[in-house]
Parts: C-alpha cells; sequence; structure tokens
C-alpha cells in the first residue's frame, strides 16, 4: 500500500497518526462497552461520557474554571518567584550553595503532606490552594533558569569583559538571552505540575460549596458512584494539561524558534 | 641563510616603530604547578603580521590570552603601546578601541542578527546609534557581508560567520588585533580566502596582528615574522623573518621561496619537539 503524497509531510503525520491511535482506542472501547453490556457504574461509553459532560456543564464547568484559575495563578506565582530565585542563585555561588539544598527539600517533600498544614495555616481557600500547587511547579524554573544562566559560551563571555561590559549589560545582553531556552523548558515542566498540584491540593482541601474544582466534582461524584460524570471531569482535566503543554511548546517556539536549535533543527 | 628568510636572534626589531605590543619576561603557572608557558620575551612592532606558531600545548593560546588582558601572568609584564595591559577580568577600564580579539570560533549571540552582533562592541560603550549604525555597514562592507546584515548567524556558512567576528573586531577601529587560530576550524580553500582577504585588510588598515596557528602553511603566507613555541613546557623556541614582499599572491604559496621557508619551519618545529619528547621521558 502506497501512502498518499499529503502523508509524508511530518506537519501531517504529527496530526494524524496519534488521531488515528485515538480514534481506534475510542472505538474499541465503545465496542467493548457495548459488546459486554458493561454497566456505566463500573465503565461508561465514551458516548456516554460526552452526553454527561454536556448535561452536568453547569457544574463541570465552573470547577474547571475553579481548577484552570488555580492552576494559572499557581503558575504564575512559581514562573516569578522561580525566577527570582534563579537570579538570587547566580549572583554568587555561596547564596546557592547555601539555598540549594533547601530548594531540593522543598521538591522531594510529598505535597500531599503539607498541604493540609497550608490549609489550616492560609485562611482563604484559593490562597491556600494555589500555594500549594506553586509549591510543586516551582523547582523545574529554578533548577532550569539557574542552569541556564550559567550555561554562557566561556569565549562569548570574554569578549564581554574584553568590551568593559558591566555586570547589568551582561545580564540583559549575554544571560538572559542564554538562558531563555532553558527557562522555556523549565516552564513546559512546571506548567504540568502546576495542573498536579491544583488537583492535588482540592483533593486534600475537600472544599465544597461555590469554589469547587474538578477534583472535587472527581470526589462527589465517586461517593455518589455517578462514574461517567468522573470520566467527564478527569477528561477535562487531561485537556487542561494538554492545552497548557501546547500553550507553553507554542510560547518557546515563538520567542526561540528563529535561533535556537531544539526548536528547528527537527523540521 | 635561506635566502628570504633571516632568523632573528633578538626579539626587538630593526624599524624603528614604536612597539605596539611588549612581553616582558612574562610567565603562565597555574596554582596546581603545570608550567603552562616559560617565560616569554617578544616585541611586537606596530603594523607588524606576528604569527605564533607550535603544537597544541605549546602555551600560544595562552600568550595571546596574556597579551589581551584575557589572563593574568604569573609573573612578568605586559605592555600595550608602552602601557601596562589592563586586566580585564572585572576590569572597567577597557582598551577596546586599541585592541581587537577574535577567537577560535565565531562566538556570535546565536539569538542576534549580523549586525546586532557586530553593532556589540559600540553598544557595549554607548556609541549613538546612528554613528554605530554606519560603522556596522563600513565593517561588514570590509568583510563582503553586507547584504547579510539582517540575516542570523545559523543561516551562514562557517566561513562566514569567522568574516561577521572579524568585522565585530574590526567595527572598534582598534590598531591591534590579536587573533587565536581563527580560521582552524573553515576548510582549505575558504581558510586560503579568508587568509588573502586578511592580509588586504591588514596592509589597507595599517592594523598590527599577532595570529596564532598551527598551520606551518598560513604563517608563511600571512607574516612578516614568526614566533616558533614548543611544547611541555610551553616555551618560544626560534624566531624567524619571512622577508618575501607583500601582496602575497597565489603564486607565492606554489613559489620555491615559500617552500624553502616552509621548510625551515619544518625543520624547526621537528627539532623542538624532540626536544620536548626528550624533556618528557627524562
Amino acid at each position: 500500500m502506497s501512502s498518499a503524497p499529503w502523508l509524508r509531510s511530518a506537519k501531517v503525520q504529527r496530526v494524524v497518526y496519534p488521531l488515528i491511535v485515538g480514534l481506534i482506542v475510542i472505538a474499541g472501547w465503545q465496542a467493548l462497552v457495548v459488546g459486554f453490556d458493561l454497566p456505566p457504574y463500573l465503565v461508561p461509553s465514551p458516548l456516554m461520557m460526552m452526553k454527561t459532560l454536556i448535561a452536568d456543564w453547569p457544574a463541570l464547568g465552573s470547577a474547571l474554571m475553579v481548577t484552570v484559575r488555580i492552576t494559572l495563578l499557581a503558575f504564575a506565582a512559581a514562573t516569578v518567584l522561580g525566577v527570582l530565585i534563579s537570579f538570587l542563585f547566580v549572583q554568587s555561588k555561596a547564596i546557592e550553595t547555601a539555598l540549594f539544598p533547601y530548594a531540593v527539600l522543598l521538591q522531594v517533600t510529598p505535597i500531599v503532606a503539607v498541604a493540609p498544614l497550608i490549609i489550616i495555616w492560609v485562611k482563604n481557600p484559593t490562597a491556600s490552594l494555589v500555594i500549594c500547587a506553586a509549591l510543586v511547579a516551582l523547582f523545574p524554573i529554578i533548577a532550569n533558569t539557574t542552569l541556564g544562566l550559567r550555561s554562557i559560551d566561556p569565549d562569548l563571555q570574554s569578549y564581554f569583559r574584553l568590551n568593559g561590559a558591566t555586570r547589568w549589560q551582561q545580564l540583559l545582553r549575554l544571560r538572559i538571552p542564554s538562558a531563555l531556552p532553558y527557562f522555556f523548558g523549565g516552564l513546559r515542566i512546571s506548567s504540568g505540575l502546576a495542573l498536579i498540584g491544583a488537583v492535588v491540593a482540592e483533593f486534600v482541601a475537600g472544599t465544597g460549596g461555590s469554589g469547587a474544582g474538578l477534583a472535587y466534582q472527581i470526589l462527589q461524584s465517586g461517593f455518589q458512584l455517578n462514574i461517567p460524570r468522573m470520566f467527564a471531569a478527569l477528561l477535562l482535566i487531561s485537556l487542561t494539561g494538554v492545552a497548557l503543554f501546547a500553550a507553553m511548546a507554542w510560547l518557546s517556539k515563538w520567542a526561540l524558534g528563529s535561533w535556537h536549535s531544539s526548536e528547528t533543527s527537527h523540521e | 641563510m635561506t635566502p628570504g628568510m633571516a632568523e632573528a636572534s633578538v626579539s626587538t626589531i630593526a624599524s624603528g616603530e614604536m612597539p605596539a605590543i611588549e612581553v616582558l619576561s612574562a610567565e603562565k603557572t597555574y596554582p596546581d604547578g603545570t608550567r603552562a608557558l616559560l617565560p616569554v620575551n617578544l616585541s611586537v612592532a606596530k603594523g607588524e603580521f606576528v604569527t605564533l606558531l607550535g603544537p597544541s600545548g605549546c602555551g600560544k593560546t595562552t600568550l595571546l590570552k596574556m597579551i589581551a588582558g584575557l589572563l593574568p601572568p604569573s609573573d612578568g609584564r605586559l605592555l600595550l603601546w608602552r602601557k601596562p595591559v589592563a586586566q580585564r577580568a572585572g576590569s572597567t577600564k577597557p582598551n577596546a578601541s586599541q585592541m581587537a580579539f577574535v577567537f577560535q570560533q565565531p562566538t556570535l549571540m546565536p539569538w542576534a542578527s549580523v549586525e546586532t552582533n557586530v553593532r556589540l562592541p559600540l553598544d557595549l560603550a554607548h556609541v549613538p546609534r546612528v554613528e554605530a549604525d554606519a560603522r556596522v555597514a563600513e565593517a561588514l562592507a570590509l568583510v563582503g557581508l553586507s547584504r547579510f546584515g539582517k540575516a542570523l548567524p545559523r543561516a551562514l556558512s562557517g566561513g562566514m560567520q569567522m568574516r561577521v567576528s572579524i568585522a565585530r573586531g574590526l567595527v572598534t577601529q582598534p590598531q591591534v588585533l590579536l587573533m587565536d587560530e581563527p580560521f582552524g576550524a573553515l576548510d582549505e580553500i575558504t581558510r586560503h580566502k579568508l587568509d588573502a582577504d586578511l592580509l588586504a585588510l591588514w596592509r589597507e588598515k595599517g592594523l598590527t596582528i599577532v595570529f596564532v596557528t598551527h598551520s606551518i602553511h598560513e604563517a608563511v603566507f600571512l607574516s612578516t615574522r614568526v614566533v616558533m613555541m614548543a611544547a611541555r613546557p610551553g616555551r618560544v623556541v626560534e624566531e624567524f623573518r619571512i622577508s618575501e614582499p607583500y601582496p602575497r599572491s597565489a603564486e607565492f604559496m606554489v613559489s620555491p621561496q615559500f617552500s624553502r621557508c616552509a621548510k625551515t619551519l619544518q625543520d624547526s618545529l621537528l627539532r623542538a619537539s624532540q626536544d620536548s619528547d626528550e624533556g618528557s621521558t627524562a
């Protein structure tokens, strides 16, 4: 079988190949559920999941907005804080040596274990959730940006020194541009972690009422054995993660596309 | 004595010009005791084209970086126009306008256009934009890259990137150009072309050039004087004056004089490396 010419383009393949896999999985899933006559409280069919998503949209939609808001706030906080800490780290080796173990400590301590404390300490529920999620998302930004700020071509740095560049000029014209590819790598990882952090924190907090996010919807549906709704909420979380990742990939390409090899070599 | 070549017994030169660079017993020993360079005495007159030639590990790049002020000597002194070379490690007083450095690699900012790369030393010195742009255009014209100002470095070939690097060196209108194996990574045809263009620039601008290479042919073709260095420990062993007249054309490279000069340097290089081997086995 010879493939059609339009299928040979790598760009088309990147979209079409995963799409084929997705369609096969969904069709198989639907066939299994129908064929074995599985009850919806065990495994709902994809069709049923979509129906629930539409029927329960008022509740699920507002829950989605809550989770997305917490994720984005946490992601923004982690980015700003992470970049500031990185700049602090590269100012002197002593500062980095003194503080880096604590950044690692922050990273390796499971957020589930810390979340109850934060939720008790911080009265505002949104703020406590944002803090939890930001803590999870912080480390990759610090690690990557610090590495980036240090990864300078030594000859280029010599050249700046030869021409009497001030510390400030070196930072603006050399360190920051050199760090950008690493920084965007950190953003990509962190965006996903911010979502995970937000969902985990919601689970721990279990906040009900108007400010409840998707994790709360999953918990609630679990208690009520409303499995189709659980699946629908899960789908929304996954889609949010994919959207965040795609947004970061696009941002990275937009900012670096013209010059950085990681964005151009495999075209 | 071989015609076309005279062995200089001392480093001071006969021409009455003011020395551009003086190296006075400068040496480099690293804290771990590695002797990268034994004391060197060298004087480069204004307008000379001096090549530091030797095998890897002979300290030629070390010497060049000490002249540039990128590496402090562990002992001895280095003078530029009779004034001590400023140590630029953290120094805020550059003599960029007097001296420019061209690295082994093009060492360009990959995120910036050719123009921005060439303008960098002027931007760092806060030269007004209009004047800077005019000088960038002039420097790009000198290296034949006027049409590529807006291009990114990665769009250019290795030879063209090296030309950008040279344009960036020339844009500050330096009197002294220090070049660390600038064409070592290029193919031979491109290298010959850049060598010839460099000689033309040197004559046109009245530059003083110190050029590091491990190619005997490049050294003979370019230099007024060759400083032969040897490794383990790095040191200067001999100096040769190449008194062939300029302009030197492609025909010079196939002339008997050229072969004789190359042979003399080759023998000297062999002697120097034999000395090193004996030294290391002893």
